[in-house]
């Protein structure tokens, strides 16, 4: 599949952003108003601002980003269109739980609600996510049980990376987050190399034989055209899927590294920006694979015996 | 909108013939055409005179070599592949704006091009490539199983066919409702042993192809032996001739 740098962009951004944005809740709902105007505001605003360019970036990528709202309209089929949904839905408890949370609004009562609301209506937000890719049967290696799991915890680790550099720059200590930063990132690691482990042994068994009805021996003999259609560009993608299995490594060591910043920044608080950024290429790298190993069941009809 | 109807009146589709289909792309030449001008228009390439042109087309038609079980023997099949009218579409489901639907009185999968936001979710979701993004008009494109012109009444009746299955020169598409077991389409599918693309993914093809026949020739291995001699007086005659024709 065709890792479209948009839809690369969002999902990451976006998952940190809602990663965050349920941390903090879940943090708030417990301890009540923030330590500081200063940490809430900028921690908001740098959540919802990664979620919004997110969010923009995809939509500006679509044919008709000025018809982007009749995406809210399918909810009751479409995985995509409940994605939009829940994202239209945050931003207002969103808004409402940093206002009162950073005390700008003084309303001490409805932080634990609002904390919880926006904490999970975040995580419901990457859950549909996770599902526009999970329910597509064309491509095996996303229609997977793990492929969700892998979306909610890469938006919880690369949301507790975040959380620390911010409580790091505002010289606040991180409390619970530190443990959970690293809880996240460990199990985050163990899905990753469990999912991998799935799609490596799930069977191959759509065959070029049964999408053409010609039977055991059938070869591509010729192409229907002399370039490149869309469907080859789109779902035809290979790049990189020859060095996966290197790149799987590099993004194990990557997630070795974020982790090893992170417990020095219980010494030193603002390593903790540069494991936040190391995630950040490591969210980078499993994106790309995960779009470039997704081999779709339209290249059969393309020469690809198995799929 | 993109919730499936539970059953469709009709089941309007193709029967493909790969055993009389030639290859010569007049269906896929004939779709482009009308459908460049029609519902949904225009199917505009890019790059249409450079050296990368590309765009959408909603039928294509390859070629497959297909080895017999012996392994001495091999032909070579063309194949149009094209939207398969899907009784379950995922195609139409994932749709988030309602833009993809499928008529509930004749079973054909439509875009609505005024709502489509090109997202091409739809295009990976379906497993016959039946689905192509139109660049130059931000949406993506399908076949309308030449729904302007099936029910078009300025046409006459037996014009009111997609324009591939007017255009094959070898009757090899034939158009029909599947759904009547009794039309000659299902007759067909019925006597000729048709089957579905990738049925076990599920979602259940209305369009139905059409084996290649068995071939009558036997093949040989390789050119047909010399008879021998019998000693004839006729023969040594041949033998002569054929040595004299040898030069030796």
């Amino acid at each position: 599949m065709n890792p479209a740098y948009s839809v690369i962009l969002f999902t990451t951004a976006s998952g940190a952003g809602y990663g965050l944005l349920a941390l903090l809740g879940l943090t708030a709902s417990s301890v009540g108003q923030a330590p500081s105007l200063g940490f809430a505001i900028t921690s908001m605003v740098i959540a919802l601002g990664l979620i919004t360019i997110g969010l923009l970036s995809s939509t500006l990528h679509l044919g008709h980003p000025e018809r982007a709202w009749r995406a809210l309209s399918q909810w009751k089929t479409s995985w995509l269109s409940r994605e939009g949904v829940a994202a239209v839905v945050t931003y207002p408890f969103a808004l409402a739980f940093g206002m009162t949370w950073s005390g700008l609004y003084s309303a001490t009562d409805a932080i634990a609600p609002l904390s919880l609301i926006t904490s999970g209506l975040s995580l419901i937000t990457v859950f549909t996510t996770g599902k526009i890719y999970a329910t597509l049967k064309t491509i095996r290696a996303w229609h997977q049980p793990l492929t969700v799991p892998v979306y909610l915890f890469f938006a919880l680790a690369s949301g507790s990376s975040l959380h620390l550099a911010l409580s790091a720059l505002f010289g606040r200590d991180p409390g619970a987050i530190a443990p959970v930063a690293l809880i996240a990132l460990v199990t985050l690691a163990l899905l990753k190399f469990l999912y991998w482990r799935a799609i490596d042994a799930a069977p191959r068994d759509h065959t070029m034989s049964k999408a053409t009805g010609l039977g055991a021996n059938v070869r591509q003999w010729e192409v229907p055209h002399t370039t490149k259609n869309f469907v080859q560009r789109e779902m035809g993608f290979v790049v990189v899927r020859r060095h996966a299995s290197r790149l799987r490594g590099l993004f194990f060591v990557l997630l070795l590294c974020v982790g090893l910043l992170e417990l020095f920044a219980t010494f030193i608080p603002l390593i903790s920006i540069a494991a936040f950024f190391t995630m950040l290429i490591a969210a980078w790298v499993e994106r790309w694979l995960f779009f470039a190993q997704g081999e779709h069941v339209v290249t059969l009809f393309y020469g690809n015996p198995q799929a | 909108m993109t919730a499936l109807p539970q059953t469709t009146t009709k089941k309007l589709g193709l029967v493909i013939d790969l055993d009389t289909c030639v290859g010569c792309q007049a269906c896929a030449t004939s779709c482009k055409e009308w459908n460049t001008q029609c519902y949904s228009a225009p199917l505009a390439d890019e790059d249409a005179r450079g050296p990368d042109p590309h765009g959408p087309w909603l039928n294509r038609i390859h070629g497959y070599e297909v080895e017999d079980a012996s392994g001495k023997d091999s032909r070579v099949v063309h194949f149009p592949r094209s939207c398969l009218h899907c009784e379950t579409p995922a195609c139409v489901t994932v749709c988030p704006t309602g833009a993809s639907y499928k008529r509930a009185e004749d079973g054909i999968v439509l875009i609505n091009p005024d709502t489509c936001i090109g997202c091409k979710l739809c295009s990976w979701a379906c497993p016959y490539g039946a689905r192509e993004y139109d660049v130059q008009e931000g949406v993506m494109k399908k076949c309308t199983l030449c729904v302007d012109r099936i029910y078009n009444e300025n046409f006459e009746p037996e014009d009111r066919q997609p324009a591939c299955v007017k255009a094959c020169p070898t009757g090899a598409r034939h158009f029909g409702d599947l759904g009547d077991e009794n039309s000659a389409v299902s007759q067909l599918v019925k006597e000729r042993g048709g089957f579905d693309l990738l049925p076990e993914m599920g979602y259940k093809p209305t369009n139905k192809y059409l084996p290649p026949r068995a071939k009558r020739d036997t093949p040989q291995a390789g050119i047909e032996a010399l008879p021998k001699g019998d000693g004839s007086a006729m023969d040594r005659l041949f033998k002569l001739a054929d040595r004299l024709l040898s030069g030796n």
